[in-house]
């Protein structure tokens, strides 16, 4: 069977068009010597430079690192909490109920999770800035690393937390030196979720933001009301490449450990025979 | 051996290590475990038999402390064990997966529980070195459990278990994921370290013959209840139900009726006529019974043979085992009744075939009457 034929070649490039050719202008134009964004004037790194010196994007990015980091944190600790309960507990009265309300944020606009956030800090009068941020990215982040901690667990071999136990660990000792550890590519893999989430949102962080505190996401939209500049084609690219080489890396590296497992396993097999 | 001097159950001044007392498991409606009493004897290798769902596995991690009786209670050594949490008991478990920690070395493996015991620090390289030459894997102790092969990590299984020297050592389905040759090699291992240790073993497992082979005494569960405890020999002897002997290898149960009979004989009337039987106790007359026979037990023979139990058939079916031949044998009356032969000849020349008339006979003593 021949595998490009001409319809599968042009079904590939319009796919792939349409997923790239928008970032690609991007990445073009943000080497652009043309202060119009759409004229090109020849290459030039100029933007990147002039970005450097933008101190209120610094300040964006210093603020969204520090959103990012520590919601992601929480979310991974209340996530990971969340889907024990979940995977471990069986039936209770209200599992399902429980499930559920895990998994609504999910599916809950974004502008709603944002205005009920807000409307809660109003009301506590909690003074708005980056810790209202952080506990509303950790919020709305939680569920989704609760889903994939909770699907690493339902494979997880019960009997390893058992036979911990038997040989003498507490409970908690039991989760802190085996199923941690086990189940650490799913938490870290979490982790890694809440954090690009909380990098990119636009919504609930301009909800629960204060005057004290602008993300990034909420620098480029605002900058962007005033029109396109090239400097934000740069820092567009900047992160485009930062999400490329954490993806790489965190494929490579599981990709290695699968190739590295299974060298072993073909070792144990000949050892056996 | 009959020069085994190890039989405590039968010493009335022998405190049992180990006793359930009237103990019930209900899950919900379901009784997996029924009004059982169990008493298990320091350096026994105790097997609990049984089919799956039997409850032999929920008595089990009852013992270790991960389910709770409903009712009645476990002693070891005297003491109640209920209000001891499982990981402060002195009885440690072998998973049938064997719960290998994938994370950590076969050393650090061996190591896990040592970590968490009232070991000094100092000791424990020694002590997993110990339990490494025990079980043969000094060499792999660096490797990680997926880097070995699927013997090897049983018998790490089994040395982290014994690592911290329990009283008692569960194993549930220690064998199951080996294949044959290796079960059977394992089996010998297991009962040579049970041996070497004096660790009071019980094992759970639904092969009969792994049962018999390792266990000082068997217990046969069914549906939450024992039926019978007893050696391996006397399990497969003398029976003491119809369950029993039809888990138990293979065996003819033939439905009759007691005629007449003494303390010492008794004969029993069935379709295809009478049989004379040894009872264990006096039977009146007219009693249903049950009489069980074994196929190896069962002579087949071309002319009638002078045997108390003679019955005339023909061949119906040979199942050709390599070593043994089963054969199928239909009784004039048309029952069917298994008799089993040594191939000690070459299956051509074997002396009977299909079709072929035949004779099956055994003595007075070869069957037992079974009542219930």
């Amino acid at each position: 069977m021949k595998r490009f034929t001409l319809f599968n070649i042009t079904s590939l490039t319009l796919g792939f068009a349409f997923l790239y050719v928008p970032i690609l202008i991007l990445i073009i134009f943000s080497f652009n010597a043309s202060r119009l964004v759409t004229v090109w004037a020849g290459f030039s790194t100029k933007w990147y430079g002039k970005l450097l010196q933008n101190e209120a994007f610094l300040d964006a990015a210093w603020v969204t690192l520090k959103v990012g980091i520590l919601s992601s944190c929480i979310a991974t600790v209340l996530g990971t909490a969340a889907a024990m309960v979940m995977v471990r507990s069986g039936k209770f009265f209200g599992r399902t109920l429980f499930s559920g309300m895990i998994y609504a944020p999910l599916v809950m606009p974004e502008v709603i999770t944002g205005l009920s956030l807000l409307l809660l800090f109003i009301s506590l009068g909690v003074e708005r800035g980056v810790m209202t941020i952080v506990l509303a990215h950790a919020t709305f982040s939680m569920c989704y690393v609760s889903v994939v901690v909770s699907s690493r667990l339902v494979s997880f071999d019960q009997s390893l937390e058992e036979a911990a136990l038997d040989l003498g660990c507490s409970q908690f000792d039991a989760f802190k030196s085996v199923t941690l550890p086990i189940i650490a590519p799913a938490v870290i893999s979490g982790w890694l979720l809440a954090f690009t989430l909380s990098l990119d949102d636009l919504v609930i962080a301009s909800f629960t933001t204060g005057p004290s505190a602008t993300t990034l996401p909420i620098k480029i939209y605002s900058a962007v009301r005033l029109g396109v500049s090239p400097e934000i084609n740069a820092l567009s690219t900047l992160l485009i490449g930062a999400v490329t080489i954490g993806v790489i890396t965190a494929s490579l590296v599981t990709k290695r450990a699968a190739v590295h497992r299974k060298r072993h396993e073909e070792m144990a097999r000949q050892a056996e025979g | 051996m009959s020069t085994d001097p190890f039989r405590p159950w039968e010493d009335p001044q022998a405190t049992p290590l180990i006793r359930f007392e009237n103990v019930t498991k209900r899950f919900g409606a379901f009784v997996a475990v029924d009004n059982l009493s169990l008493d298990i004897y320091e350096k026994e290798f105790f097997a609990l038999l049984g089919a799956s769902g039997c409850g032999k596995t929920t008595l089990m991690r009852m013992l270790a402390g991960f389910e709770k009786p409903t009712e009645g209670r476990i002693t070891l050594n005297g003491v109640d064990i209920a209000p001891i949490p499982v990981n402060k008991r002195d009885i440690n478990m072998m998973f049938q997966s064997y719960a290998l920690f994938p994370h950590l070395t076969v050393a650090d493996n061996i190591a896990f529980g040592l970590k968490r015991s009232d070991m000094p620090k100092a000791e424990i390289a020694g002590r997993v070195d110990e339990m490494l030459n025990l079980v043969q894997l000094s060499q792999f102790a660096k490797r990680k459990p997926h880097q070995i092969s699927g013997g090897q990590r049983q018998r790490v299984a089994l040395a982290r278990s014994l690592a911290r020297n329990p009283k008692v050592l569960l194993l549930d389905e220690p064998l199951a994921a080996l294949d044959k040759k290796l079960r059977q090699e394992t089996q010998f291992e297991l009962m040579d370290i049970q041996g070497k240790l004096g660790t009071t073993f019980m094992i759970v497992t639904h092969d009969q013959e792994e049962a018999m082979t390792v266990a000082s005494r068997v217990a046969v569960m069914n549906a939450g209840v024992i039926k019978q405890i007893a050696t391996p020999d006397a399990i497969y002897e003398r029976p003491n139900s119809a369950y029993v002997a039809d888990f138990i290898g293979e065996v003819n149960l033939i439905d009759g009726k007691v005629t007449s009979g003494t303390e010492k004989s008794c004969k029993i009337i069935w379709q295809g006529g009478t049989i004379t039987a040894q009872p264990r106790a006096k039977l009146a007359k007219g009693t249903e019974v049950r009489y069980a026979i074994r196929p190896e037990k069962v002579v087949i023979s071309a002319s009638k043979p002078e045997a108390t139990n003679a019955i005339k058939g023909k061949v119906l079916d040979i199942a050709y085992l390599g070593n043994i031949s089963t054969y199928h044998v239909e009784t004039d009356s048309g029952q069917i009744i298994k008799a089993q032969l040594t191939n000690v000849r070459r299956l051509s020349q074997r002396s009977f075939a299909w079709e072929d008339p035949v004779w099956l006979s055994w003595t007075e003593t070869a069957g037992i009457v079974l009542t219930e």
